[in-house]
């Protein structure tokens, strides 16, 4: 364990001294992860927001699955978007495998529900409160929702911090459809499982070391503008 | 109008993210875990890249993996190490073309402690014979890669039926050639290891090497261009000029002077 230690330090200093292929793979990362998040979010958002007020039959047979597609297993999306853009498949003529373009791809899949899900349950909530209010203003249930969304905003951010912190974590589903391959789809997750399986350990743990703090600093500076939006008096009080 | 949908929506993805679709002077390359995890690529690649200015991209997993991930066209050029397996697959039209590429052996590796006695033999039978009647815990790929196909084949001749010990004292991982090393070491378990990912191990504490030499653990590795007559979109012309590279007095230099502590791990026997 002596030993360990000693290595581990050695392997975090040598990637805490800005090796220009590391951060290129940490860049990567934050790229395929952060382009997820943001299209999961231009989809999940308003198909959440849209479950929290329609009234439509099959509704509540749709939130239960978007709940449950919460917990879709990355290996089992992998697989499936690996199935569209292999070029046996029905998208292979994209020539999107193994490209960050299906690494995105994979990740909207799983990002989505959360974020859709989360949203749900945020708006639900304010159109309950905001009801009465809304109604006496004529305003309607589905016009509603731009001004319930804005009104939500700081609750729907943890919703998108929740959504990164499952894409940026993930490696199951990028892993196939991005192959791992040097210098253009190898991200911090692929590069750690990498390490392993050569029985770097030391470094493979350094490397997680730094994904960690990437996703604390991500989520700390989201938390902080949230706070100062909050402190402006502009936050949903 | 689904695809064509899905076309745009790609585009747009593809534009933001900027991938490299538009360079096109790349190939894909499925190829197994033991030539990635030993270095071999990372010494060698580069030497090809800026002879022939294009870029390999290696994708690597176990043998049937790369095998069938090369038969779906997801690759322009399959470079593993299961002979059977690639005749089969370009008897079957799927490839153009095997060669010899290059070889070295296996090796069985266990626990310093060495509960089934086999230090020093140099017979593999005989040596997996014993750990079957000491019911020492062996770890296997258990992936249908070409270690594990390799594996199997010793198993046979020692006339032990492992799927009987499976879960027993036979162990399949399912994994890498490192993640199922990973796994011995933690158990202070017997594997049968390809001597590149062995020598290129980081995490051997408490394994040693115990039995080698056995003519029967020669491990050949072979390259084939996956046939663009199946499918059109292989890069035939850029696959086959880095198998002739390969097969051809530079690449064949190129991988006799990779070495790892002195040791050479791979050594070139293109005809």
């Amino acid at each position: 364990m002596q030993d360990f230690t000693q290595e581990f330090i050695i392997a975090l200093k040598l990637v805490g001294t800005g090796d220009p292929e590391l951060w290129a793979i940490v860049l990567l990362s934050l790229k395929v992860s952060v382009l997820a998040v943001i299209i999961s979010a231009l989809i999940g958002m308003p198909l959440g927001a849209g479950l929290a007020v329609g009234r439509f039959p099959g509704r509540r047979v749709l939130i239960v699955l978007i709940n449950a597609l919460m917990g879709l297993p990355p290996v089992v999306v992998g697989l499936l978007v690996y199935l569209m853009l292999s070029r046996s498949g029905p998208l292979g003529v994209l020539q999107l495998l193994y490209t960050p373009t299906a690494m995105i791809i994979a990740q909207v899949v799983l990002v989505t529900p959360i974020i859709a899900a989360l949203t749900r349950q945020v708006v639900e909530m304010l159109a309950t409160e905001y009801d009465e209010q809304l109604r006496s203003l004529g305003v309607s249930r589905l016009s509603s929702v731009p001004v319930l969304l804005w009104d939500g905003r700081l609750a729907l951010m943890t919703a998108l911090l929740a959504g990164f912190g499952r894409a940026i974590a993930e490696v199951g589903a990028v892993i196939i459809v991005g192959g791992n391959i040097n210098h253009v789809t190898r991200v911090m997750t692929t590069t750690i499982a990498l390490e392993t399986s050569k029985g770097n350990l030391a470094l493979a743990l350094a490397l997680g070391a730094i994904l960690i703090s990437l996703a604390v600093s991500v989520t700390g500076a989201v938390s902080v503008l949230s706070l100062r939006g909050e402190r402006q008096g502009v936050g949903h009080a | 109008m689904i695809r064509e949908c899905a076309r745009a929506a790609a585009a747009v993805i593809a534009l933001i993210a900027g991938s490299a679709q538009a360079a096109d002077h790349f190939i894909v390359v499925q190829s197994t875990t033991s030539t990635q995890n030993s270095g071999l690529f990372d010494a060698i690649l580069p030497w090809f890249e800026a002879e022939s200015g294009i870029d390999v991209r290696v994708v690597a997993v176990g043998t049937g993996h790369a095998i069938r991930n090369a038969r779906n066209g997801d690759g322009d050029v399959l470079l593993v190490h299961a002979k059977l397996a690639e005749e089969a697959f370009v008897a079957e039209g799927w490839g153009v073309l095997r060669q010899d590429v290059m070889y070295n052996d296996f090796v069985i590796v266990g626990p310093t402690g060495d509960p089934a006695g086999i230090r020093k033999g140099t017979d593999a039978v005989a040596a997996l014979t014993m750990i079957a009647q000491a019911e020492a815990v062996f770890v296997s790929r258990g992936d249908d890669s070409g270690t594990h196909k390799a594996e199997l084949h010793q198993w046979v001749r020692a006339g032990v039926d492992v799927a009987q010990a499976s879960g027993g004292w036979y162990r399949e991982t399912g994994s890498g050639m490192g993640a199922t090393l990973n796994v011995a070491a933690g158990m202070g378990a017997y594997t049968l290891t390809d001597r590149a990912t062995w020598l290129a191990f980081g995490n051997a504490s408490g394994l040693e090497v115990l039995v080698e030499g056995d003519p029967r653990l020669f491990n050949q590795y072979g390259v084939i261009l996956v046939n663009p007559e199946k499918h059109p979109s292989v890069r035939a012309e850029a696959g086959q000029r880095f198998i002739d590279w390969l097969v051809g007095p530079d690449g064949q230099a190129a991988i006799a002077s990779y070495k790892l502590g002195g040791e050479q791990l791979f050594f070139p026997n293109a005809r």
